[in-house]
């Protein structure tokens, strides 16, 4: 009997580390892939020059993926500046001052947003987004704008964020203990004193990563930007023009124009891109992290 | 019962042999009901607080003791189920029913949680958090509290040189003792403590308790607990609760050596 539940003991932990063994290295294997497809234009083309140039013709071999990588990333920014402070203060407000019967009915409501297919949203932003910004926001700055811009993309990629972020920080305000907060109040600090200086303060690791993912994960979020954002290769940006993030590129045209010499693994550049800037944005992110603990 | 006999003569050598009996009080709760929906938690209570006296409020687990304190600095209004009726003076307010900022009769008494909370701060700016709030901007000013404060919990020499270092790296009995110098620097006139001693080892839970036989000479100090023997150590005045009710007080002489109800006898029978 004892025999029996020793080894049932072992073969549970046995499965446990080969489960973290698959995470682990499914995304070396991803990564190391997707190097080896792209290993071709690595070779033709300095890696400098493939991330820093903007002059994109693959009918003529010019691979510069500098509009790309920014269109990604000042979309990125635009979702995570409207969304953010949603975000935190309504996490805020769910956590800490409405009633539990408020958040109860919030759950599923966040959760719905949360669930929506993102070509959802990608209509959403066709049909509402960019009659929008095309008709009120542009004028309203003194501009023209077609409405399919990297305002437009940022307006519905910040709408997807809201209900992830929003789901982590309130998790994330819920771990609190009720003693310190108690504490803070006891010495006279007020609501918003006591949020402030324990609920943020304390919550700030968690507050850091659940952003970090929430920009990771708009960084890589394609169809909804892709429907919105114009598609159009360009380096001066601005709010009303169009941008062709990333994500776009890749999903645009792999399978159609793969006629084209090197255009293959053009595009597995690209993924190897985005994985790459992901694994970056994660990494600074564990980065402040670690740091904001190490100093609590 | 033997032992808390033998604890009882020793107290009596220790610290209380005359205990003025009419002494001022200092907070006084009239008619406190509290309800958690339909729950009948506290149970129309009556309870005076003497002043620069060791009051305990004990009874069993889920009594009620920690509701009754923390509706005496008003912490119930972050429990947004619960409705609470009645009034407590403290002094001549009634801050169940005052005017008057909350935060500023919060920092007449001092917290003590069962387990020590220091704010994710330095030590230094644990204690400077409560000296700020009260609006004292110079530093020096700030500096001396400190240091007060830190050697009246008996913790200064033992923090002085890390002081900037975070109260993580402190023992749970010295991050005790550090929330306690925290709620001292408020300068309250109660300290309301919560089973302070739950989460310590023997000797930490000793000093707690000399602490307070010092500091009542300049605080009064309400203690929650359900050990028998800590409240036969330091009470002066016993509060007795079951079930959200009051079922005897008065002082541990009275309580102790002649309990009238059959649940205080019970609860000194299997406390021992």
């Amino acid at each position: 009997m004892l025999y029996r539940r020793i080894v049932s003991d072992k073969i549970t932990e046995w499965w446990m580390v080969t489960s973290i063994f698959i995470i682990v290295i499914l995304p070396i294997i991803i990564g190391f892939g997707l190097f080896t497809k792209a290993a071709p234009l690595i070779e033709l083309k300095p890696l400098g020059e493939l991330v820093g140039s903007s002059t994109w013709l693959p009918h003529k071999k010019e691979f510069g993926f500098l509009p790309f990588i920014l269109g990604s990333l000042y979309v990125t920014l635009i979702a995570f500046l409207l969304s953010a402070p949603i975000c935190l203060f309504s996490a805020i407000y769910l956590t800490q001052f409405s009633s539990k019967r408020v958040l109860r009915i919030m759950h599923p409501v966040i959760d719905v947003l949360a669930g929506l297919p993102s070509v959802i949203y990608g209509v959403w932003g066709i049909v509402v987004i960019v009659p929008f910004v095309s008709d009120y926001l542009a004028p309203l700055f003194g501009t023209t704008s077609s409405g399919y811009s990297i305002l437009a993309g940022g307006i519905v990629l910040s709408v997807m964020c809201i209900p992830y972020i929003l789901n982590m920080l309130i998790e994330v305000f819920n771990t609190i203990p009720l003693g310190l907060k108690e504490a803070s109040l006891s010495i006279g600090a007020t609501f918003w004193e006591m949020v402030k200086h324990t609920v943020i303060s304390k919550g700030f690791p968690g507050i850091l990563s659940a952003f970090g993912l929430g920009i990771a994960k708009a960084f890589g979020e394609t169809m909804a930007v892709m429907m919105v954002v114009g598609n159009m290769v360009q380096v001066k940006f601005h709010l009303f023009d169009s941008a062709y993030p990333l994500p776009a590129l890749i999903a645009n045209n792999y399978g159609e124009m793969l006629s084209i010499p090197m255009y293959d693994s053009a595009l597995m550049f690209a993924a190897l891109l985005l994985f790459v800037i992901i694994l970056l944005i994660n990494l600074v992110f564990r980065y402040f992290i670690y740091r904001t603990k190490k100093h609590e | 019962m033997y032992l808390l006999k033998k604890e009882m003569m020793n107290v009596d050598k220790l610290n209380h042999v005359n205990i003025p009996t009419n002494s001022e009080s200092i907070l006084r709760v009239n008619n406190l009901n509290v309800y958690a929906g339909e729950h009948h938690i506290l149970k129309n209570l009556n309870v005076k607080i003497p002043k620069n006296k060791v009051t305990v409020l004990l009874g069993p687990s889920g009594c009620g003791k920690t509701t009754l304190l923390k509706c005496m600095n008003r912490l119930t209004d972050i429990y947004k189920e619960l409705s609470v009726s009645g009034s407590i003076h403290i002094e001549n307010d009634n801050i169940l029913n005052t005017t008057k900022n909350i935060p500023s009769i919060r920092q007449k008494m001092g917290l003590l949680g069962q387990r020590p909370y220091p704010l994710p701060v330095s030590i230094y700016k644990n204690v400077a958090y409560g000296i700020k709030l009260k609006g004292v901007r110079d530093n020096k000013l700030i500096d001396y509290n400190i240091e007060k404060h830190l050697k009246e919990v008996g913790l200064w020499d033992e923090v002085k040189d890390r002081l900037h270092s975070s109260p993580q790296s402190l023992s749970i009995g010295q991050q005790q003792r550090l929330c306690l110098a925290r709620g001292l620097a408020v300068k309250p006139r109660i300290i309301l403590a919560d089973e302070p001693t739950s989460a310590l080892d023997p000797i930490s839970s000793k000093i707690i308790e000399n602490l307070f036989r010092d500091l009542k000479k300049h605080y009064t100090i309400v203690l929650v607990t359900h050990v028998l023997r800590q409240a036969v150590r330091i009470a002066d005045n016993v509060v007795f609760m079951s079930n959200g009710e009051i079922i005897e007080q008065g002082t541990p002489d009275k309580l102790f050596k002649n309990p009238q109800s059959s649940q205080l006898q019970e609860y000194l029978v299997d406390g021992n």
